[in-house]
């Protein structure tokens, strides 16, 4: 396919939020998808098992089928969705420079959306030690491999983490006939929530808590890691090691751009109205922070598509934004990082994580007023939400720990 | 037109014994001078012992010691690799270096560091006050003291450059024999005939150049050993691409007696790399991380560059250098028909080409050269000289963070010297080195690469 020079809005990755938000905007203007996998969809594509679809199409479906799907209801609504496509660069204008076989070029657009998603973390950004042998895997590997590829890379591994993608990974193992041998968290519980404690028991995983991996081991394959735990240090057999979770945006884009990047969250900055520091990118799914599921990616991709149609209408409000502030080390990250003076709000709510298990109340104040209170329990990656102000103020969001 | 076979039948005037960058580089001198040459290591590709973790500086030689055969062959193989990298499409990051001194002590000997320099031929260092120095690198830490600077270090591509070097000696009749380990060999009369795990080799000359195992194959083949391996692992934290703006020279510490120091600079790939540590062990085999210590290298990564504290670290290795009792190089012929190259502890990659005419010459053979020897040119993977993506054709992005295209990939499963395990690849091509280490393109990868590694990636579910 020829890419077009020019197009109204450039879509950056195909995934739930992008192919949503595409669909909204082919209604009234000429849509360009740029996806740099071979095959549009995102993630979903090699999640082989329930559950997606409910809010997008009121029926229970696994993920390829819903990826599927997402991108047939984008193409009948008249968006052009270039695969194999990759961005190098993104410039003011907006002017975005792709590669793809056919040679580098630039396409310019009235607006772009980014939304490119997450990745986990991988082995090296956790520093676990030990050597570099064949079969350590982020759960997105062993996924592709397993549902797109037909292939099983071991046997019998170890899954580091207890996030949902970790069960998600227990799945896979089974789809593949793969047997892993223990669940290994470094934390004093599961992440994800109850039942997923029992889960790994219940499938004859041994779940270790409050556990380490100290090193892998072997040249070639693992063959066995050791790990530091409440019965100190012992070595388990195994021929692989999954990697799961921690994800971060992947926004590598961002960097070398104009655009502002959030250290907290690792995505773009942006407001409640979605945009980014440049008010001709608008960003969302989960390239605005690790991590949520596909539906909610959907429904944010939904939302900042009518800003975005708003914005090619002239009708979008003023650029005036107010910044959004955290008070308590626990608390790890919000977005929306500026809320907009504009009555049109894309974000419904600001959403917060804890970097820490944590209990207390959640306090947020706009322009000095408490308009907003909760208490929490939570864990790592458990999804917190408070609402928006009332008005366009500096909004300062306070944890009182108990 | 793979060159890999599975024995090797014939006369060799020279086996070289360690396809590492010593090995590569030898193949390469000895290839071109028109010797018949065959290279023969255990493992199944290249580079897979000492040459796969090393800092990936082309060193001037600047601190190595007055008058010792290493600095002599750094020297030559520095001057070497200028005149060549070009004609084999081998990058050369002109970044220069600073020696900082973190401390009065250091700051004192930075003066007796330039006149060593001086006297090993390199007499552009300059010194420069505390104020020269942040103005020659503004993110350095509170903790600098002064510097001097060594213009004439660069940065290379450390496995392209001996893979350009091995390529040639092929295109010009160098056979390679990988997964071969050399299990004993006698010489009758003229010849040797080494006995391999894959047949047996015959050969005038046997070159070992086996670094970790060099004198393990000393005693297995000529009875004795001149030197003993204490090898010392050198451990690394690489940063993603953004913290390669914090600093565009190589940032040294003073050396001590033992090492280097860590250093802090950017890569041939765009990264900004902490380490090496400097460990003695006697395991030749196992290079193992140690998260504390890992921890500890970023933790003096940011007493150097500040900055880095806001960065991501994206890969993480150790390498081991195959030093010995010996401050020197061990290079000795022992008589005209076998040469030891032992020793060659972490300036290997700046020394190869200066040690290969120094081997060159000891072996005194008889060799007419060829009148139009091969130049093969290498494809680029540097970040700092045009990619493959950025042309025409490529098929495809494969490693979407290293920006490794679908003709690259294919490329390095075939020709000559075709990759064949996945650290091969990774070390030709890029692919899974980058942030996300293979979370988007190992599944695409085990596809590509079904029937061409001796351990497959995946097998079939």
């Amino acid at each position: 396919m020829n890419l077009p020079l020019e197009t109204d809005v450039l879509v950056i990755g195909a995934g739930p939020a992008g192919l949503a938000a595409a669909t909204i905007l082919a209604r009234t203007a000429r849509v360009l998808v740029v996806e740099r996998e071979a095959v549009a969809g995102g993630i979903p594509r090699h999640c082989g098992h329930y559950p997606f679809g409910i809010r997008e199409f009121h029926r229970l479906m696994k993920g390829p089928d819903y990826a599927r799907a997402l991108v047939k209801r984008a193409q009948e609504a008249g968006v052009q969705i270039a695969n194999g496509v990759n961005v190098v660069r993104l410039e003011p204008g907006p002017r975005v420079t792709v590669t793809c076989d056919a040679g580098v070029s630039e396409i310019r657009a009235r607006f772009v959306l980014l939304s490119t998603g997450v990745r986990e973390s991988s082995r090296a950004q956790r520093l676990i030690g030990g050597e570099k042998p064949g079969g350590i895997l982020p759960t997105g590997a062993l996924q592709g491999l397993v549902y797109l590829e037909g292939k099983r890379p071991f046997r019998r591994p170890v899954i580091l983490g207890t996030e949902l993608v970790s069960f998600s990974a227990i799945m896979t193992c089974r789809h593949a006939g793969i047997e892993p041998v223990a669940m290994i968290e470094p934390n004093p519980q599961t992440t994800a929530r109850w039942p997923a404690a029992l889960f790994p028991r219940l499938n004859g995983i041994a779940l270790h808590l409050s556990t380490s991996i100290r090193s892998i081991e072997g040249r070639e394959r693992v063959e066995r890691i050791v790990i530091d735990g409440p019965s100190g240090t012992r070595s388990i057999e195994t021929d692989g090691v999954i990697i799961s979770g921690k994800f971060r945006p992947e926004a590598a884009l961002l960097d070398g751009s104009h655009l502002a990047k959030d250290a907290a969250t690792g995505g773009p900055v942006i407001d409640s109205v979605g945009r980014c520091s440049d008010p001709a990118y608008f960003a969302a799914g989960n390239l605005l922070r690790p991590v949520e599921t596909a539906g909610w990616s959907w429904a944010e991709g939904i939302a900042v598509a009518k800003s975005i149609r708003a914005a090619l209408a002239g009708s979008l409000g003023q650029d005036t934004t107010h910044p959004v502030t955290l008070t308590g080390d626990a608390l790890a990250w919000v977005m929306p990082q500026r809320v907009a003076e504009a009555d049109e709000r894309a974000h419904t709510c600001l959403q917060l994580r804890v970097n820490r298990p944590a209990k207390g109340r959640i306090v947020a104040r706009a322009g000095g007023a408490e308009y907003a209170s909760q208490k929490i329990d939570s864990r790592p990656e458990r999804r917190i939400t408070l609402p928006l102000p009332p008005r366009g103020a500096p909004v300062e969001i306070m944890l009182e720990e108990q | 037109m793979s060159n890999d076979v599975f024995a090797l039948s014939g006369r060799f005037d020279v086996a070289i014994i360690g396809a590492g960058i010593v090995g590569c580089a030898l193949a390469r001198r000895f290839a071109l001078e028109g010797a018949s040459v065959a290279i023969i290591d255990k493992a199944s590709d290249i580079l897979d012992g000492a040459s796969k973790g090393n800092s990936a500086i082309l060193h001037t030689g600047f601190d190595a010691p007055v008058g010792s055969l290493e600095q002599a062959c750094i020297a030559a193989g520095y001057a070497e690799y200028l005149e060549i990298h070009g004609r084999l499409g081998l990058p050369l990051i002109k970044s220069g270096a600073l020696v900082i001194a973190w401390s009065e002590e250091e700051k004192a000997l930075l003066p007796s560091l330039m006149e060593q320099a001086r006297q090993n031929g390199v007499a552009d260092v300059e010194p420069l006050g505390e104020a020269a120095m942040r103005r020659a690198e503004p993110g350095l830490g509170a903790g600098a003291r002064a510097a001097f600077r060594v213009p004439r270090e660069y940065l290379i591509d450390p496995w392209s450059a001996p893979f350009a070097y091995l390529l040639q000696a092929i295109e010009n009749g160098a056979q390679v024999l990988r997964g071969a380990e050399v299990t004993g060999g006698r010489r009758d009369g003229i010849d040797w005939s080494l006995e391999t795990s894959r047949g047996t080799v015959q050969a005038g000359l046997v070159i070992n150049a086996a670094g970790l195992w060099g004198d393990l194959l000393d005693e297995k083949l000529i009875g004795r050993r001149d030197f003993h391996m204490k090898p010392r692992k050198g451990q690394f934290v690489v940063y993603d691409k953004p913290a390669a703006q914090l600093a565009s020279h190589i940032l040294l510490p003073v050396p001590n007696k033992i090492t280097k120091g860590v250093v802090v600079c950017r890569t041939a790939f765009g990264n900004l790399l902490v380490g090496p540590t400097a460990e003695d062990q006697d395991d030749r085999e196992h290079a193992t991380l140690v998260p504390e210590t890992l921890e500890a290298l970023k933790k003096r990564g940011e007493e150097i560059l500040p900055a880095l504290r806001d960065h991501q670290v994206s890969a993480i290795y150790a390498g081991l250098r195959p030093a010995t009792e010996f401050k020197d190089y061990c290079i000795k012929a022992h008589d005209k028909s076998y040469i030891t190259v032992g020793g060659i502890r972490s300036t290997g990659l700046s020394a190869a080409l200066g040690i290969a005419q120094h081997v060159l010459k000891l072996a005194a053979l008889d060799l007419t050269k060829p009148a139009d020897p091969a130049w093969p040119v290498v494809s680029n993977i540097s970040e700092y000289f045009p990619r493959d993506w950025q042309s025409e054709g490529h098929g495809g992005i494969v490693c979407h963070c290293e920006m490794t295209t679908r003709r690259e990939v294919l490329a390095a499963l075939d020709g000559p010297l075709p990759a064949r395990s996945l650290a091969g690849l990774k070390r030709r091509t890029r692919v899974t080195m980058g942030r996300c280490q293979g979370f988007f393109c190992s599944a695409e990868l085990a596809r590509l690469t079904e029937g061409h590694f001796d351990r497959p990636m995946a097998e079939k579910a």
